[in-house]
């Protein structure tokens, strides 16, 4: 080998630079930590904030990152946040406990309706996806007994985390709950995004055909990364039950799935970051639009989606990402050595 | 013995309910390939302004109907030349979020304008009732539904093979590029084509208030219904859809009766079972 | 000897058509073996069949006698089956870098890996590099392949194939669309691959195809028409008529 290091170390870090946290994101998660002290009278909000977030990451990761269009991601949304209630009420109250069988459970769903999405075109993903979401709603619709039916799941008094931090009333430790449990799966997933595994699902999405001829396993992938993102899912469901002691029926409804795409859609969608950014937005405009009827609210999210869609996502995308890692990045890498390298999306 | 033909019976007409609902959506996703999730909002529109032009204005139900059918049409063309044309070519996710923010935005206005109750409309005396055929019992608007809804299957299926632009329709369908080689105006054909599915879907919309139910959920609610039709049914033909669209009918009026706890649980489960076996759905032509 | 690829009767139906005719190939070790016939003829059907992308009607294939008629694309991959596509088939927004490190990752079975950013594996570094030395992809390594020039853009196609180490490698017209003066370069890399690589060739310039081959089949209406040697090929009065578009004397 001729190879000397000189020439192979910058090469090389091109690729391992993705795996370093750029100041942007370690801002970002020091201010999420952070509003838990300087916003103590909007815990609860923020609670949902980061419950959402989650929920946008994990389909990020299979559309984002597999390019798998579901219109039905609440369903393991619901299902964790059934499974959390129902094991809480019944058997367990150990809220750790509770996110872990979620996750399985979401996961076993995942791994089972996975092949289902293997198969057939973009609308035939969508039908299924859609149709699966629709048989859990009727299925925890007709199954009040168990779900509390139109009324709800409720009585979910959920233990102390970890034997010691009691859930409160002002959501303190709700919010530092949640946004633990994020942070800890994004951590995994954004290891993930930047691994050969990440990487070979982007290729996967970007074409199929060439991934097959190199050798990558592409059905095996798509269902590995669909349960992960299904598991994701659940303990975002899991964590909604948790701390918010009630499971309306609406979690499995398709305007549950529909706004969860929306949300990844503002935010952007194949960096990762898009699920939390779009769950701060998404969140801040619904609240204040919030005085509106609920009318309106669904008018201007159709505006907005409609407007978004005409003017491009893409474009969107791909400022938002450069805002991230170009700008920021590069602007404070110049600080630290003299040559800058040229910015690349996560 | 004659419950069992009634249960056909309304299946039936409510099958062919669904094929007048849903067959431009059938054509817009073979012809231009564009998912159109807002299919419905057309379908609620042609509904909206039956029930408006008999409860504010007394026009006769009759005389509504072809107003039911151009003022989507209507609305069609200028959505579709102004919105619908740019994204024929974007991925089809975009096509979906494009039009579930549509559906949004006429759910919203509609429920703003309208209110959220139910639309009544007071059939007309002669359509009204249940005669006796054969020992069977059938309703009158049924019967109604199933004349109108078959006459439009027969137009349909002339237009298309006799007609013209039936064979342009058919020739874009097939080959975009070829048929705009051949000096068909694509253009025109979509646009024609999307405004006649768009008041297909506005009549059925208009003649289904008194089945179906009208308020500004419909959209949303029977979206899945014309999807199925769509994905089991096929994107190509006409007989595709119409005979999905009928099992879907028979299936769903069967089901409420017989097993009313299950509900749409049978219906939903039918369609992922046949997605699953034949992703292209039971009667698409094979690519 | 065994060969390195094998079919038996293989035959492709499209509705009535038979796209591949009964067709009985053999790929000796280390062959330098050019597949040519006139368009439309089935080449890159038949390329597909080996590869997995299309399914047989009938017949089979062997690779190194191992039977893979059913064997799925990418196990037919990491069996040392690898080709490069007629019409360049890459990933629009990665780099050269990610896609080469991608093929070398899997290759070395360290694809499955969730946990490692790409490019901490020092072997995989330097294998990219090695590659890209060899294609002159060094300059471009950072560049988003929609961006690239058409000209490297095949040369990272081919790069790819190459990443894959296979026995056996299929290239399905590699020089097609490449500019007269850089044809060389490519034939060069060709010509220098080891011996123990079998190489199958479909190409439609005549001088690559001398220049390259020692054995050649030649592929009409789907069905072989003959096989054998440059010069008994070349002399041979039928494929003559099938180019020039004589009747063929029985």
């Amino acid at each position: 080998m001729d190879q000397t290091p000189a020439a192979t170390n910058p090469i090389a870090a091109q690729l391992t630079r993705r795996g370093r946290w750029g100041i942007g994101e370690i801002l970002f998660w020091l201010i999420a930590s952070a509003a838990l002290f300087l916003l103590p009278e909007r815990l609860l909000f923020l609670n949902e904030i980061a419950i959402l977030g989650l929920f946008a990451v994990s389909l990020d990761l299979i559309l984002g990152y597999a390019g798998i269009i579901s219109l039905g991601h609440g369903a393991f949304f619901g299902l964790g946040a059934y499974t959390a209630g129902l094991l809480t009420k019944h058997a367990v109250t150990d809220p750790l406990l509770g996110l872990l069988v979620a996750a399985v459970a979401a996961a076993l769903l995942g791994l089972v309706t996975s092949f289902l999405v293997l198969r057939g075109a973009d609308l035939t993903k969508l039908m299924v996806t859609l149709g699966i979401t629709l048989v859990l709603y009727e299925i925890a619709n007709q199954a009040a007994w168990l779900t509390g039916g139109a009324d709800g799941l409720q009585g979910i008094t959920v233990g102390p985390l970890l034997g010691v931090f009691e859930f409160d009333l002002f959501g303190q430790t709700a919010y530092a709950y949640s946004l633990a449990v994020t942070f800890v799966l994004f951590v995994i997933a954004r290891r993930l995004v930047v691994s050969p595994f990440g990487i070979s699902l982007r290729s996967i999405r970007e074409n199929p055909l060439r991934a097959r001829a190199i050798g990558i396993p592409v059905n095996r992938r798509l269902v590995a990364i669909y349960t992960l993102a299904a598991a994701y899912a659940g303990v975002a469901g899991a964590l909604l039950a948790q701390t918010t002691q009630f499971v309306s029926l609406d979690v499995l409804s398709f305007a549950r799935s529909a706004d969860v795409l929306l949300v990844l859609v503002i935010g952007g969608i194949g960096y990762l970051y898009g699920g939390l950014i779009g769950a701060v937005v998404f969140k801040l405009l619904q609240d204040a639009l919030a005085d509106m009827t609920p009318q309106y609210w669904q008018f201007w999210i159709g505006l907005i989606l409609v407007v978004i869609v005409m003017a491009g996502p893409e474009r969107l995308t791909e400022r938002a990402a450069s805002l991230w890692t170009g700008s920021l990045a590069r602007l404070l890498g110049r600080l630290r050595q003299p040559k800058a390298m040229p910015a690349r999306e996560t | 013995m004659s419950s069992l033909l009634t249960i056909l019976f309304d299946g039936v007409a409510y099958g062919m309910l669904l094929f007048v609902l849903a067959c431009g959506l059938a054509v817009t996703l073979g012809l231009m390939n564009f998912v159109n999730l807002a299919h419905g909002a057309f379908a609620m529109a042609g509904g909206y302004l039956t029930a408006v032009l008999m409860n504010r204005f007394g026009m006769p139900f009759l005389a509504t109907l072809p107003l039911a059918f151009i003022v989507p049409a209507l609305i069609g063309v200028l959505l579709e030349r102004t919105l619908y044309a740019r994204l024929y070519n974007r991925s089809h996710l975009h096509q979906v979020l494009f039009s579930i923010g549509l559906v949004f935005m006429a759910t919203a206005a509609v429920d703003y304008i309208m209110g959220s109750q139910q639309q009544l409309i007071q059939l007309p005396q002669w359509l009204q009732g249940r005669t006796d055929v054969l020992g069977v019992k059938v309703g009158l608007y049924r019967t109604f539904i199933i004349v109108v809804c078959g006459v439009l299957v027969v137009a349909l299926q002339l237009v298309l093979t006799q007609t013209r632009f039936g064979s342009r329709l058919r020739a874009s369908v097939d080959d975009q590029r070829v048929a705009d080689g051949l000096g068909i105006n694509v253009n025109l054909v979509f646009a024609a084509t999307f405004a006649a599915g768009s008041g297909l879907a506005g009549l059925g919309g208009a003649l289904g208030t008194e089945i179906l139910g009208l308020d500004p959920t419909f959209p949303l609610k029977f979206m899945i219904y014309f999807l199925i039709v769509v994905t089991v049914g096929g994107a190509t033909t006409i007989t595709g859809p119409f005979v999905a669209s009928l099992l879907l009918g028979i299936a769903d009026v069967a089901g409420k009766y017989y097993v009313p706890q299950l509900g749409a649980f049978v219906i939903y489960t039918f369609m992922i079972v046949v997605l699953v076996l034949r992703p292209q759905g039971l009667f698409a032509r094979a690519q | 000897m065994q060969p390195a690829l094998e079919t038996k009767g293989l035959v492709k139906r499209f509705g009535a058509l038979p796209a591949t005719d009964n067709v009985s190939f053999r790929l000796e070790q280390g062959a330098r073996h050019a597949l040519i016939g006139p368009n439309g003829a089935g080449k890159t059907t038949f390329i597909n069949l080996l590869t997995g992308v299309l399914t047989p009607s009938a017949g089979q294939i062997f690779l190194e006698g191992a039977d893979i008629t059913r064997l799925a694309p990418e196990l037919r991959v990491q069996r040392g089956l690898a080709r490069t596509f007629q019409i360049n088939q890459l990933f629009p927004a990665m780099t050269p870098l990610e896609t080469l490190g991608l093929a070398v990752s899997e290759r070395m079975r360290a694809g499955n890996d969730w946990w490692r950013v790409m490019g901490s594996n020092s072997a995989v570094i330097d294998e990219i590099v090695t590659l890209a030395r060899r294609f002159g992809l060094m300059d471009v390594l950072g560049e988003r392949t929609s961006n690239l020039p058409y000209g490297k853009q095949r040369l990272l196609e081919i790069a790819l194939a190459f990443a894959c180490r296979p026995r056996v490698l299929l290239l399905d017209e590699p020089a097609a669309g490449v500019p007269e003066a850089e044809r060389h370069e490519l034939l060069a890399i060709v010509a220098a691959l080891p011996r123990e690589v079998s190489v199958l060739l479909i190409e439609h310039d005549m001088d690559l195809v001398f220049s390259f081959a020692s054995r050649i089949s030649v592929l009409v209406n789907g069905a072989l028409l003959t096989e054998g040697g440059v010069q008994e090929v070349a002399s041979d009065a039928r494929v003559r008529a099938v180019y020039l578009g004589e009747s063929l004397d029985a």
